[in-house]
């Protein structure tokens, strides 16, 4: 018996969640006395996994998979939980991978627990604990299934450095044309820029900046800072904004080290999508916004005066940081 | 074509939440409760594909009598039945086996669902769904076109978006994007009275596990006070958050 961890990666490249979500596996298999298997689909490089506690990896290679298909990802996933005997597997959060959850859940007939914030609470009985209503609060979720899936929230666990010798294996997967039946046919994608769901700093910008044409400063900002740039809800509902920044309950979870709410006042479910977020900083002319009352640090000020000073600030500390 | 559009009753999205009996239990004392938003997306569009192209539309959802009111309002905004699975629906799981067993029976051609309920967020009912009845999936689907047996639909992806062909049997896990905002519709006097006189079945729940149980809640730990920056003095927000939040 083994942890099965799927290490997502991107183009042949790790993403930023494969080893929080390895070292996450490491810590329930240590609690279990067990060792952890890492699944990779077209990695480059499957050797650093053993930094983070990987003994042995399943490396998958195979062409039809270049572009993310839910249901044959899931597929092999299942069949090297079968191959491995692993009741136990650890997934991240990306949208991909809660694509790619519930199809693994129902083809094991497993517990599946998502968006989970903490090493599990006890791994007998299985508990773990995870958001819910929204990051209004958390619940402790039992798992009584004979196969467990977690699903790790993103930036929650950390990166743990646990060095183990990584034994690479090939794994071929058995597929078929059934699970290929949805196909891609383009994707349409920004390259080079932070995204939302893995972004360490997230510049946000809300109604206070007026119209369209004042997201220079933002888009600035997030440069400076090598963030990815939100927005509140009534922002990308008035078409200022595409819908895919929208960060919030019905929008995007946001979970990075920093966010930065400009002209948001933080409204109830703004502030339940960004609550995962380490540190908050509001900046925001009306001090009586509620955002105040969730953020770590405040600037009372006009937007269009602090943004620019900011970006000053922010260019000169880098020049003596670099 | 047959479109069942799954819903789920949630508290509205301006709810404070609270939990009861030592925290085991959401408070629902004081919070009114709404069709899921990403549901509410999915039924705007399901009415669109009844009106351009003729498309029966049912809602169903796994909830007690007193999920009625938030089926009425279905009902209200266009759709022609409503199915209730008389059930708590405490597992996704659960919920999901329930949801398979009314769609196998209905024959439905579409099933839409939301991406997740903004309640529990557990977001694996249309895939649990869909993979038990053997249907496709497309989930974070953000546009669906139907032309014949075929679909195209587009989803979310982290940092942009990808297009999908696939065809019916399908479910999708809908959101904001199958439809906008400013489409949402709120319902008329003339649709409040016919929701009345729809069909709304009530049917009992079939045996199935619930593989996960919340044991018990927690609300997020009290916040303390922001730290407040003069405006005039910016480059202290720098230095605060290099040296004291380690953030930059």
């Amino acid at each position: 018996m083994s942890i099965l961890v799927y290490t997502e990666s991107d183009k042949g490249n790790f993403k930023k969640n494969a080893h929080e979500v390895a070292s996450y596996a490491y810590q329930v298999a240590q609690d279990m006395g067990e060792s952890v298997t890492a699944v990779t689909i077209n990695a480059n490089d499957d050797s650093n996994l053993g930094a983070y506690g990987v003994s042995k990896v399943l490396k998958v290679s195979n062409g039809d998979l270049d572009t993310f298909n839910a249901k044959a990802y899931a597929n092999v996933l299942a069949q090297a939980a079968e191959a491995e005997g692993a009741k136990v597997i650890i997934l991240s959060s990306s949208a991909d991978t809660k694509f790619l959850a519930p199809i693994l859940t129902a083809k094991l007939n497993a517990g599946y627990v998502p968006n989970v914030v903490a090493a599990p609470d006890s791994t007998s009985p299985f508990v773990v604990k995870r958001t819910a209503f929204s990051n209004k609060g958390f619940a402790h979720t039992e798992i009584n299934a004979d196969t467990k899936i977690v699903g790790v929230s993103n930036n929650s666990y950390g990166v743990h450095e646990n060095q183990t010798d990584a034994a690479v294996e090939d794994f071929s997967a058995n597929l078929g044309d059934a699970d290929f039946a949805t196909k891609s046919v383009e994707v349409d994608k920004v390259i080079g820029k932070a995204t939302i769901a893995d972004a360490d700093i997230v510049v946000s910008g809300g109604r206070g900046l007026k119209g369209p044409e004042n997201w220079g400063m933002i888009e600035e900002l997030a440069d400076v800072l090598g963030a990815a740039t939100a927005c509140s809800k009534p922002v990308s509902d008035l078409g200022w904004r595409p819908h895919g920044e929208h960060v919030g309950q019905t929008g995007k979870p946001v979970a990075s080290n920093l966010y930065i709410a400009i002209g948001i006042s933080g409204a109830i479910q703004h502030l339940a999508g960004v609550s995962s977020s380490k540190t908050k900083v509001v900046i925001n002319n009306d001090p009586e916004a509620p955002f105040f009352k969730a953020a770590d640090y405040g600037i009372v000020g006009d937007a269009f005066e602090v943004v620019p000073e900011l970006i000053e600030k922010l260019k000169e500390f880098k020049a003596q940081n670099t | 074509m047959k479109i069942l559009v799954c819903i789920s009753n949630v508290p509205d999205t301006t709810s404070k939440i609270n939990f009861t009996d030592g925290d085991t239990k959401f408070d629902t004392n004081g919070v009114q409760f709404v069709i899921n938003p990403n549901d509410e997306f999915g039924l705007t569009r399901a009415m669109w594909f009844k009106e351009k192209q003729g498309a029966a539309v049912h809602v169903a959802t796994v909830g007690g009598a007193q999920t009625e009111p938030t089926i009425r309002k279905a009902l209200a905004i266009g759709a022609d039945e409503a199915i209730r699975i008389n059930a708590e629906p405490t597992d996704g799981f659960f919920v999901a086996r329930q949801l398979a067993e009314v769609i196998k029976n209905g024959g439905y051609d579409l099933v839409i669902a939301g991406r997740e309920s903004i309640d529990y967020n557990g977001g694996m009912v249309p895939g649990i769904v869909a993979t038990l009845l053997d249907m496709n999936f497309v989930n974070t689907c953000i546009g669906l076109e139907v032309d014949g047996n075929n679909a195209t639909a587009s989803r979310e992806i982290d940092g942009g978006k990808e297009t999908i062909s696939t065809s019916l049997p399908l479910v999708i896990g809908g959101q904001k994007g199958l439809v906008d905002e400013s489409d949402l519709r709120i319902p008329n006097m003339r649709g409040i009275m016919m929701a009345r006189k729809k069909v709304l079945n009530v049917v009992e729940p079939v045996d199935a596990p619930q593989p996960t149980q919340d044991q018990k809640f927690e609300k997020p730990a009290a916040k303390g006070p922001v730290k407040l920056v003069d405006a005039g003095n910016v480059g202290e927000l720098v230095n605060l958050l290099h040296s004291e939040a380690k953030v930059i």
